[in-house]
């Protein structure tokens, strides 16, 4: 029986804030710095997401199908391609329209409800769902929880709005002496299978490939294949940023061209077969349960979720956010729905981060912010600005 | 009367406070008939020329007035500074090395001679030379004007070499003022040396040395050991003229309580949020700003991060011109639970701008202010309760928002600087006060 490969791409952008003073606060209910949005946009389509749709476009009509891939797209960076790239949709349109390609769900917003609140974890999950049946005219059939996070209650969660896959990381805190390169499945629900990532291969790509002070610099496609054929297991899967082919690794070191080719170097070999998750948890049985009480998640050394919740301003943030929930259903008030979906992305929790030390390079490549406590400020002053517009709706509700 | 007056800055660039009292004692100075050469590193050319005479020590080249290198020296004794410190050395090294540092001496002097220096006038990295430079100009600008003053007044330790190179080679009396000390500054264990050697050889040489509060005239007295009988309190003044107060349209209609100021160790930050904690658990309706930065800002941020706070208690960083008066306009509190400040002059800012301020006994403000609400710097419960009555009764705000402006506009710089011209006339007649 061949070995399957499963690679996934994360395709996600924030929605940045605007520099937001106090003196803002109950004046200027403007939170987004849609000129950041927009520029960054604008660089990521042209580095990235348009010639990277092209290619992968290419290798599925050369290899008539037998390459696969499959996306998990944020509403977050859906909403932005709609006003600033429209034409990167339409890419992905074309992919979708090979029958190659599958479309994961997520949470709309990129956020953290999962851990904060089921009842708007649903939401954004349906939301998404439909967004994505709306745009590639299928309904998601696998989930990717926002950063790989997964836990034994996320699993129960996902299972119960209608999944029967779910991917997360290999993170060896829970597999022990397990391989990632097997399927597994969640403790509770047996029917809920899980792919795990194997980090090693991914971040081989992701990560290493342009540094020149890596051992194995420069990788190239038999390289890789060579490791990918040393591994045991029934399926390598090789889940990344799609931002990494052209954005994080600039076109330059060569990793488009690396992916042009590594699908024939593969394909060639004969041992492997692509295939989308939804395939490869049809094909391959589960070997054993995993047992997850902590969440795990694909970020940092930790592999946990430190990487947003980590310290006392984070937290202070998350809770003070999620606590609008109650009122906002009491109001149901569409526009401020749209905010806290906004104001729930992860990535402003992630620029509080003071993990300096060993990710802090990763992170503050990511960060608009030049400190995690200007971060605080900014995000603090926004949604004090938030809640107050909450309690006004609120005190018109009951007058009403 | 005249005076030479030695500053650092003088407005409209200024960084601290010493440029606007400086201006206020200047101006006040006037009012009472003294008049005013002033001496300060780099002016720019728009200050207000029609208070005093304005000097820019940038503009002077160091002269040779005096006979040679050695005599100059020989009467101010420069401090040489930024020469690095060795342990350990025997009598005949300790020599050689005295020896050396002079001939560098004479000779960095003599090559300055001649020259002018280029001073940034700023609070930098090279202060201390700039200190040192500015004794040597100081010095000629003295010697250059020795027939047009009486007296020598210097504000801080930054200009008080200036002032002694001045009386050293006049021989006309010297006062020192006190705006802030090392203590002020750091903690007991992490002062400056090197700073508190500087101020204490300007208090010994002084003929007056003149403090901004009685609080700051005790650890002259008890810190650096100087002659009570020569220590003299002027308390600071507060210059309102031509201000129109700020009328600005405030988005938050809760009620605003506001720290300002640099957020550091001596200015008590960590006791207006256990403050502001304490407020919140028993009223909504309020909000907290901490309006500034400082080397504690980021422990603030987070202490109020865990106090689960943050949606209440504002931070706003730095705030720049306007800004402040803006911040001022908004409150309806104002608190400076100051560990130790010598005067404060933004409590009187506050009740000028019709904000009843809290502050501590711990401020030399609190000497002069009935109308402030006085508490010790660490009576959290104190300052809560405070801020409570404030906000809720809304009688004792309106009387001391009405009160506090009228008291603080009582407090002139004519009536404080009467006070120095009388300094400056006894240590004149006598080289001694009283």
């Amino acid at each position: 029986m061949k070995k399957s490969i499963c690679m996934y791409f994360q395709v996600h952008q924030p929605t940045r804030l605007r520099q937001y003073r106090f003196f803002d606060i109950g004046k200027d209910s403007h939170y987004y710095d849609g000129f950041a949005d927009r520029t960054i946009l604008r660089r990521v389509a042209d580095r990235c997401y348009l010639p990277m749709n092209e290619l992968l476009l290419d290798l599925i009509q050369r290899y008539k199908g037998a390459f696969k891939v499959a996306f998990s797209i944020t509403g977050s960076v859906m909403e932005q391609f709609d006003r600033y790239a429209p034409e990167v949709i339409d890419g992905f349109r074309r992919l979708a329209a090979t029958g190659a390609v599958e479309f994961l769900g997520e949470t709309y917003y990129h956020s953290l409800a999962s851990l904060a609140h089921p009842g708007e974890f649903r939401h954004q999950v349906e939301k998404h769902a439909k967004l994505m049946e709306d745009t590639f005219g299928r309904r998601p059939v696998t989930f990717r929880n926002t950063e790989l996070i997964y836990s034994d209650g996320i699993g129960k969660l996902v299972y119960d709005l209608g999944f029967k896959t779910m991917l997360t990381e290999g993170a060896r805190h829970i597999l022990g002496w397990k391989s990632p390169d097997y399927v597994y499945c969640d403790a509770a629900q047996p029917k809920l299978k899980l792919l795990l990532r194997n980090y090693s291969l991914s971040d081989d790509i992701a990560f290493r490939f342009s540094d020149k002070g890596w051992k194995d610099w420069p990788l190239t496609g038999e390289k890789y294949l060579s490791w990918l054929k040393a591994t045991e297991g029934d399926v390598i899967n090789l889940f990344m940023d799609y931002e990494t082919f052209g954005e994080h690794q600039r076109a330059s070191t060569g990793i488009l061209d690396f992916m042009r080719y590594l699908p024939g170097v593969i394909l060639e070999d004969g041992s492997f077969e692509f295939l989308t998750p939804a395939q490869v948890a049809r094909k391959h049985k589960a070997i054993a349960s995993l047992q997850v009480q902590d969440p795990v998640s694909w970020a940092d050394e930790e592999r946990d979720v430190t990487a947003w919740l980590g310290n006392e301003l984070q937290q202070e943030a998350y809770n003070k956010l999620y606590d609008q929930a109650e009122k906002l259903a009491l109001v149901g008030d569409p526009i401020l729905w749209n905010e806290f979906g906004h104001l729930q992305e992860s990535d402003h929790l992630y620029y509080m981060c003071t993990k300096f030390f060993s990710d802090g390079e990763v992170h503050k490549y990511f960060n608009p912010y030049p400190s995690p406590y200007e971060a605080f400020i900014n995000y603090m002053n926004v949604l004090s600005d938030f809640i107050i517009r909450i309690d006004d709706a609120v005190a018109l509700k009951r007058e009403t | 009367m005249r005076v030479l007056m030695f500053g650092w800055e003088f407005p409209p660039h200024i960084a601290g406070g010493l440029g606007t009292a400086c201006y206020g004692i200047v101006k006040g100075l006037a009012y009472n008939g003294v008049e005013t050469l002033f001496v300060m590193p780099s002016a720019s050319g728009d200050e207000d020329g029609s208070v005093a005479k304005i000097i820019s020590a940038s503009d002077v080249p160091v002269d040779s007035f005096s006979h040679s290198v050695d005599e100059f020296l020989d009467k101010v004794r420069f401090v040489r500074i930024g020469s690095n410190m060795i342990p350990y050395v025997d009598p005949g090294e300790f020599h050689e090395m005295v020896e050396s540092e002079r001939r560098l001496q004479q000779e960095s002097f003599t090559k300055h001679i001649g020259q002018k220096y280029r001073f940034s006038g700023r609070y930098g990295s090279n202060l201390m030379e700039e200190v040192a430079r500015y004794a040597m100009v100081g010095g000629t600008i003295a010697m250059e004007h020795r027939d047009e003053f009486d007296v020598i007044h210097a504000h801080d330790w930054l200009t008080y070499l200036a002032g002694i190179a001045a009386k050293e080679l006049t021989g006309k009396p010297l006062v020192v003022h006190v705006h802030a000390t090392s203590f002020d500054r750091g903690t007991e264990d992490q002062i400056d040396t090197r700073v508190f050697d500087i101020e204490k050889r300007g208090m010994m040489e002084a003929d007056c040395v003149v403090t901004v509060s009685d609080l700051t005239r005790g650890i002259v007295i008890n810190k650096y050991g100087i002659d009570p009988a020569k220590v003299v309190t002027v308390h600071n003044a507060v210059d309102f003229s031509g201000r129109e107060n700020l009328q600005v349209d405030r988005g938050i209609r809760d009620k605003i309580v506001t720290f300002l100021g640099r957020i550091t160790f001596q200015k008590g930050p960590e006791y207006f949020i256990e403050a502001a904690a304490k407020v919140l658990k028993r009223t909504s309706g309020v909000r907290f700003v901490m309006a500034g930065s400082g080397d504690m800002m980021n422990r603030c941020i987070r202490h109020v991060a865990r106090l689960g706070i943050s949606d209440r208690f504002h931070f706003t960083g730095f705030l720049r011109g306007m800004e402040v008066q803006k911040m001022f306009a908004m409150s309806d509190v104002y608190v400076m639970p100051s560990v130790s400040e010598p005067f404060g002059i933004s409590p009187l800012e506050a009740m000028r701008s019709n904000v009843p301020s809290i502050i501590s006994f711990q401020s030399g403000a609190a000497e002069v202010l009935k109308y402030a609400f006085k508490v010790d710097f660490w009576d959290v419960d104190a300052i809560a309760d405070c801020i409570y009555a404030l906000l809720t009764y809304p009688a004792l705000s309106a009387f001391a928002v009405k009160q506090g402006y009228d008291e603080v506009n009582r407090l002139k710089w004519n009536a404080a600087t009467a006070k120095l011209k009388h300094i400056y006339e006894s240590v004149v007649s006598s080289k001694g006060v009283q």
